[in-house]
């Protein structure tokens, strides 16, 4: 039996052939090397992320998240919901602690969620795979898996909004989070706690209906990183990872700049640090590749 | 301009404050904004805002309705929640200018053609049909959301974009002929019908 179990919500970008498929490959690596069990939520569904504000009203958006806890307490009872994405993890919380302060609104949620014949005790802790690995493992037993320190890597931490706001890792600053600078140490790389701009917005899903206004500020994200003289980004957030990874040749085209900047998910120099493979870490997933993982790899 | 806009005119004739605490979501907090425009000083699309949070938040309280429904600031809301963990009153901002954002569209005031309403309907839309995104006819809706010959030319500008993601195996062209979703797509359907419905009938009842 695996040493620890969680009921997982993996999320629509994380699916074969989506955007953070990578993502979530890497994800599976570390957590056979740190003796986790993923139970998925047999059927979960979409959460609306920030975006479905426009369409749906908060009624129909908090749903969406009942009918997910509800399920993970039907099928994967007592464990606790861990999600791998911001957005994921941000709407499940936001909308269990809205129940919890709206009686109205939960009776209104319950009596919707009736319809699939469901029922939503509310009770679960959710969490982000973050927590579960700074919280619930912690740095020595992760510092302990490693095999191949990232040796001679400067890796900025860009931990974006939503890991970070309203909720972030307990203990940590809104303005100054460090436990990913922590993580990247504990690896063996070395991290660059005074990155400016580890919790600048990348635009979120505004990087595709306002392009250039997100474009702008992806730009400061990357520059940045640059003049510390980092190697690499790494993240926690499927949209940051995306948002600042694969329009870099638009940035550079409009700007002039000459970015080629890798970015990666924290589970990606996990996977490449415990000495798997660097198909296991997903590295084959970067759009601009981080042939420095790939090297070490491959020792 | 719809019915229930008109009923809500008559309903809170001279208080859109009461209007937007009933009808918004989080909107019962608007009144504890104290005017310190951190809010807008933290916004990182702020300079693109006609309005800044706490000046929406003033305009509200001074009866502003139709400039404030009809702007297209709320729509520029990133869902950063800066201004959140920064209000030193603790408004719940960013849910303030999404639930404005949503009510000026439900009662169709909100500026036409405004690309992040677009966005956010086609995005809400894909979702449902399937219960999870399907994010390869989410970027084509996207770029054909203004006619066919505008579609090609956004499909064109960002073909390599496109080439990378397949190459990378993070986006896949057979999403276009189906792609995934829940099993219980219909219960999915109906209980957001069901939703639906009660949230209408709620905002419907503070008209009459």
């Amino acid at each position: 039996m695996a040493k620890r179990e969680y009921s997982f919500y993996p999320g629509c970008s994380s699916q074969k052939g989506a955007s953070s498929s990578n993502y979530l490959v890497s994800v599976q690596t570390l957590c056979e090397e740190l003796d986790i069990k993923l139970n998925e939520i047999p059927d979960w569904n979409c959460c609306a992320a920030s975006i479905g504000y426009g369409g749906g009203g908060v009624l129909p958006r908090l749903t969406l998240s009942a009918r997910n806890i509800a399920l993970s307490e039907q099928h994967n009872a007592g464990q606790d919901i861990v999600a791998t994405c911001a957005a994921c993890w941000l709407a499940t919380r936001e909308a269990a602690e809205r129940f919890k302060h709206d009686g109205g609104l939960m009776a209104e949620a319950s009596q919707a969620l009736a319809e699939t014949g469901l029922k939503l005790n509310n009770t679960t802790p959710i969490k982000h795979m973050a927590e579960v690995l700074v919280q619930d493992i912690g740095y020595a037993e992760i510092g302990a898996k490693v095999k191949k320190p990232l040796e001679g890597l400067k890796i900025a931490g860009y931990v974006g909004c939503q890991t970070n706001r309203p909720f972030g890792i307990a203990g940590e600053s809104y303005e100054n989070p460090l436990y990913l600078d922590r993580l990247i140490d504990t690896l063996g790389a070395q991290s660059i706690p005074t990155y400016e701009k580890k919790v600048q917005c990348c635009g979120g899903a505004l990087a595709f209906s306002e392009p250039a206004k997100s474009q702008e500020m992806i730009k400061g994200i990357i520059e940045a990183a640059y003049d510390h003289g980092a190697d690499m980004i790494a993240t926690p957030c499927p949209l940051c990872q995306a948002n600042v990874e694969i329009y870099q040749d638009q940035i550079n085209n409009t700007y002039g700049t000459k970015f080629k900047m890798p970015v990666v998910y924290y589970s990606s120099l996990m996977a490449v640090a415990f000495g798997r493979s660097a198909k296991d870490a997903a590295l084959d997933g970067q759009v601009v590749a981080a042939k420095q993982l790939e090297e070490i790899a491959k020792k | 301009m719809s019915d229930l806009n008109q009923n809500m005119i008559e309903k809170y004739r001279n208080s859109f404050l009461k209007e937007v605490e009933a009808n918004v979501e989080e909107g019962e907090w608007v009144k504890m904004c104290m005017q310190c425009g951190v809010c807008s000083g933290s916004c990182p699309l702020g300079k693109h805002w006609a309005h800044p949070p706490q000046e929406i938040f003033m305009m509200i309280r001074a009866g502003k309705r139709e400039a404030v429904l009809a702007s297209d600031a709320m729509w520029m809301c990133t869902s950063c929640y800066n201004c959140i963990v920064r209000c030193p009153r603790e408004v719940p901002i960013t849910h303030i200018m999404h639930g404005l954002a949503h009510y000026a569209k439900r009662l169709g005031l909100a500026p036409k053609g405004q690309p992040t309403m677009a966005f956010s309907q086609i995005f809400w839309d894909n979702m449902l049909k399937a219960g999870r995104v399907n994010e390869l006819k989410l970027g084509l809706s996207l770029y054909f959301k203004d006619g066919f010959v505008q579609g090609v030319k956004n499909s064109l500008a960002n073909a390599k974009l496109g080439q990378n993601m397949m190459k990378a195996k993070r986006m896949n062209a057979a999403e276009f002929f189906g792609g995934h979703g829940v099993k219980d797509v219909s219960g999915l359907q109906k209980m957001i019908k069901k939703a639906q419905e009660l949230e209408d009938a709620r905002i419907a009842k503070y008209g009459n």
